[in-house]
């Protein structure tokens, strides 16, 4: 996320990117891992498939989307 | 000072094009008026108006901690930095109702629209929106409902909660309605849609098991089947035994989408909604990307007048004068209230700091507010006598095609029958009469501008990617709207008898889907026979239940304002509410009582069964007359059952503030302690 000064193009792509990853959730599974490293050392960390359907599950029992 | 003097500039240059579009009143307007216009109301609206609301009213707190600090739990809770909670926030809750609204009031030329668009955003929705995600933030992220039932009483909270649910019924039906007008008789869009879902449940399976969570690489996957499943719709087209087995009329439609919406309400979500809606989103931020850049490079003129004499009541897609109909049928792009229950949802979780909700729900509705610009851009462009020949149904203007050019250039909007099937064969349709819901215009609408930025010779092309645009997510709202509204009724249920409310026993969630389905699907299939197409009624119907939503939302917010001493600038928020009650309520009363049978429910249901009665009826309209007098009757029941509800959480609200200004006990705030947060400073630090 640190821009470099001498290429401030492929800085901002880098931004976008990294955007782009987080917004759409592409990178879920990466904040997750970190968060339970950080907040919950030692505890058991769900794999890639059960971490995917558990957010899903949560993501569309609430009002998640307007007309 | 260079903020003062931008601050200015902007404001010169917000006056001098609105000044523009004041003095072109009686010639051919350009749309980069209206685009500048919206764009410098939209920033004065954020740089001054939102500012002051989130520093005096809102009392905005950059050192508090938000519920994602507070709660952090790296799933719901999670602190996230603004521009994505921005992206987040903006995806949710634009949907396809700033399409349709602006295209459905351009009837009465393009200034109402306009107008009601920008004052009702920068003034109405994204105040709504800002406040009540604040509201929500300073209370754990709690629902719209929870705040109703807290801050109001029990009242609130239950009338929140059946306004809720029968808002989901009408929006579902009206949208179903949008969506099978576009398929009606169209192989080409038929196929392309059908073939959505398939992809969808390809996209499904690659992120389930093959990748899990590559949300980006089953985006692209998508991507590429999608354009597959355009291109194929066309091929299919061009087949005579293979087109005849994506033909079907409206009747057929109704029951397939009806079908369709129930098992994506009871299958898993990652294998239809969720890959569904990572298509739908993508592509609908996309489209609208390109509309924008289209609208700007082509900078078309807008054809249809600043004001047509439908404003007197007699417009041939709804029947009631501009006042107050333009405001109902514009809900979403100038104040909604189902924004509310977003801003009340996922958002406040996810807000880092107290800061960042002026950019999230005032910024992200002023965006929506954009779109809903750009389609009524799009609806304006065409020739008038287009737009009336596609958005009215056969029952006003004359089953044949003849019959319809001839009733639409005796309105003064003239065309000609070769026009429209010049147009049809350029898009690639069988005819674009009677084409009703605003879709079908919309697409003509995108498909020219996008023809002339890009080329004219892929306009059938172009028409037919708008359409799958805008069905894809006419679908994914159809979809997330039949399962919440499944577990709603569940959850209302389980009062009644407890194992009902268990969203995960099958008997269950199959008993409520089918009842969520059963009760939007009645409302669609009186819309698809309805000779007058049927979103004439629905679609101020649906705007009837959206406002009120928001005077649901704007009064909590009120109450809340004046139990925490802000009387002063309780107005901020109390003057959208007046402004939605008397649009509302006027609506309402003239759907309930007008002896004019275009506008009344009631006088239209008599009229229909006197002339049914006098055997005047043709056979064809006999058959269907029972039901349409049947429904018209329950839809006079439902406005006024929509404008109960509003009165009652209006009433409501005022005791408890006359209660809190005379000091009498009220129910205390349920606003969560101050505690200041833990790391200041940056956002992305919070973050990570």
């Amino acid at each position: 996320m640190s821009p470099a000064p001498h290429a401030p193009l492929a800085a901002t792509a880098a931004r976008f990117w990294a955007w782009l990853r987080e917004v759409s959730g592409d990178d879920a599974y990466e904040r997750y891992q970190r968060h339970q490293a950080a907040h919950h050392p030692g505890e058991p960390v769900l794999g890639r498939r059960a971490h995917y359907e558990e957010s899903q599950r949560r993501k569309w029992s609430g009002v998640s989307r307007c007309c | 000072m260079f903020r003062k003097l931008s601050g200015a500039a902007l404001a010169l240059l917000a006056a001098f094009a609105l000044g523009g579009i004041a003095l072109h009143r009686d010639e051919p307007i350009n749309a980069l008026w209206i685009v500048t216009a919206a764009i410098c109301v939209y920033l004065l609206g954020y740089r001054f108006y939102a500012a002051w609301i989130a520093a005096k009213v809102l009392m905005v707190d950059p050192t508090r901690a938000t519920p994602a600090e507070r709660l952090n739990n790296g799933r719901d809770f999670v602190p996230t930095h603004r521009a994505i909670v921005f992206g987040h926030h903006f995806a949710a809750i634009a949907g396809p109702g700033p399409l349709v609204g602006p295209t459905l009031a351009a009837q009465f030329g393009y200034l109402p629209g306009t107008l009601w668009i920008l004052v009702g955003a920068v003034f109405g929705g994204c105040v709504q929106d800002m406040v009540i995600l604040l509201l929500s933030t300073r209370r754990d992220g709690r629902s719209l409902g929870q705040m109703a039932r807290d801050e109001l009483g029990p009242l609130g909270g239950f009338a929140s909660l059946i306004g809720t649910l029968l808002i989901m019924v009408i929006l579902s039906a009206v949208l179903g309605l949008v969506l099978v007008n576009v398929m009606k008789h169209s192989p080409w869009a038929t196929a392309t849609v059908i073939a959505t879902i398939p992809a969808a449940i390809i996209v499904g399976l690659y992120l389930r098991f093959w990748r899990p969570g590559r949300v980006l690489e089953g985006s692209i996957l998508g991507f590429v089947l999608l354009a597959l499943a355009l291109v194929g719709g066309g091929w299919i087209d061009h087949q005579p035994t293979l087109r005849a087995l994506f033909d079907y009329s409206g009747v057929a439609l109704a029951a397939l989408v009806a079908a369709y919406a129930f098992f994506a309400a009871i299958l898993p979500v990652w294998l239809l909604l969720a890959p569904r809606d990572y298509l739908s989103t993508f592509l609908k931020i996309g489209t609208v990307l390109l509309l924008g850049v289209a609208i700007i490079v082509t900078h078309p003129m807008l054809k249809m007048p600043a004001l047509t004499s439908f404003i007197d009541g007699t417009g041939p897609l709804f029947g009631g004068k501009v006042f107050p109909f333009v405001f109902i049928t514009i809900a979403c792009g100038a104040i909604s209230g189902f924004h509310s229950l977003i801003a009340s949802g996922t958002t406040p979780k996810l807000i880092s700091s107290e800061a960042d909700v002026r950019l999230v729900g005032y910024g992200g509705m002023a965006l929506e507010s954009f779109v809903a610009i750009m389609a009524l851009i799009a609806a304006t462009l065409l020739d008038p006598g287009v737009f009336f020949a596609i958005n009215t149904g056969a029952g006003i203007v004359g089953a044949t095609p003849e019959a319809a050019v001839h009733t639409i250039s005796g309105w003064g909007f003239p065309v000609t029958v070769e026009q429209m099937r010049a147009l049809a064969s350029a898009m690639g349709e069988q005819t674009l009469f009677a084409r009703t819901g605003g879709a079908p215009s919309l697409a003509v609408g995108m498909a020219s501008i996008f023809g002339s930025t890009f080329g004219q010779g892929l306009l059938a092309l172009w028409y037919h990617f708008a359409i799958m645009f805008e069905a894809v997510f006419l679908l994914a709202t159809l979809d997330a709207g039949t399962r919440v509204g499944r577990f709603m009724l569940q959850d209302l249920l389980g009062h009644v008898w407890a194992p009902l409310g268990r969203t995960s026993w099958y008997p269950s969630v199959i008993f409520a889907s089918a009842a969520m389905v059963a009760a939007w699907g009645y409302f669609l299939y009186v819309g698809v026979i309805d000779p007058n197409g049927g979103v004439n009624i629905l679609w101020p119907l649906f705007g009837i239940s959206n406002q009120m939503l928001a005077a649901i939302a704007l009064s909590i917010a009120t109450g809340i304002i004046i139990k925490s001493g802000k009387a002063r600038y309780a107005l901020v928020t109390l003057l959208p509410l007046a402004w939605l009650a008397v649009v509302t309520s006027t609506a309402a009363f003239q759907k309930i009582t007008s002896p004019n049978i275009r506008i009344g429910l009631l006088s239209a249901a008599n009229d229909l069964a006197a002339k049914l009665a006098a055997g005047v009826l043709p056979p064809d309209k006999a058959v269907v007359a029972p039901q349409l007098i049947f429904n018209q009757r329950l839809d006079a029941g439902l406005a006024l059952l929509f404008t109960a509800i509003l009165w009652l959480v209006i009433i409501d609200m005022a005791r408890i503030c006359v209660r809190r200004l005379r000091g009498l006990p009220v129910p205390a705030s349920s606003e969560a302690a101050y505690r200041g947060r833990a790391r200041l400073g940056t956002a992305t630090a919070a973050a990570r």
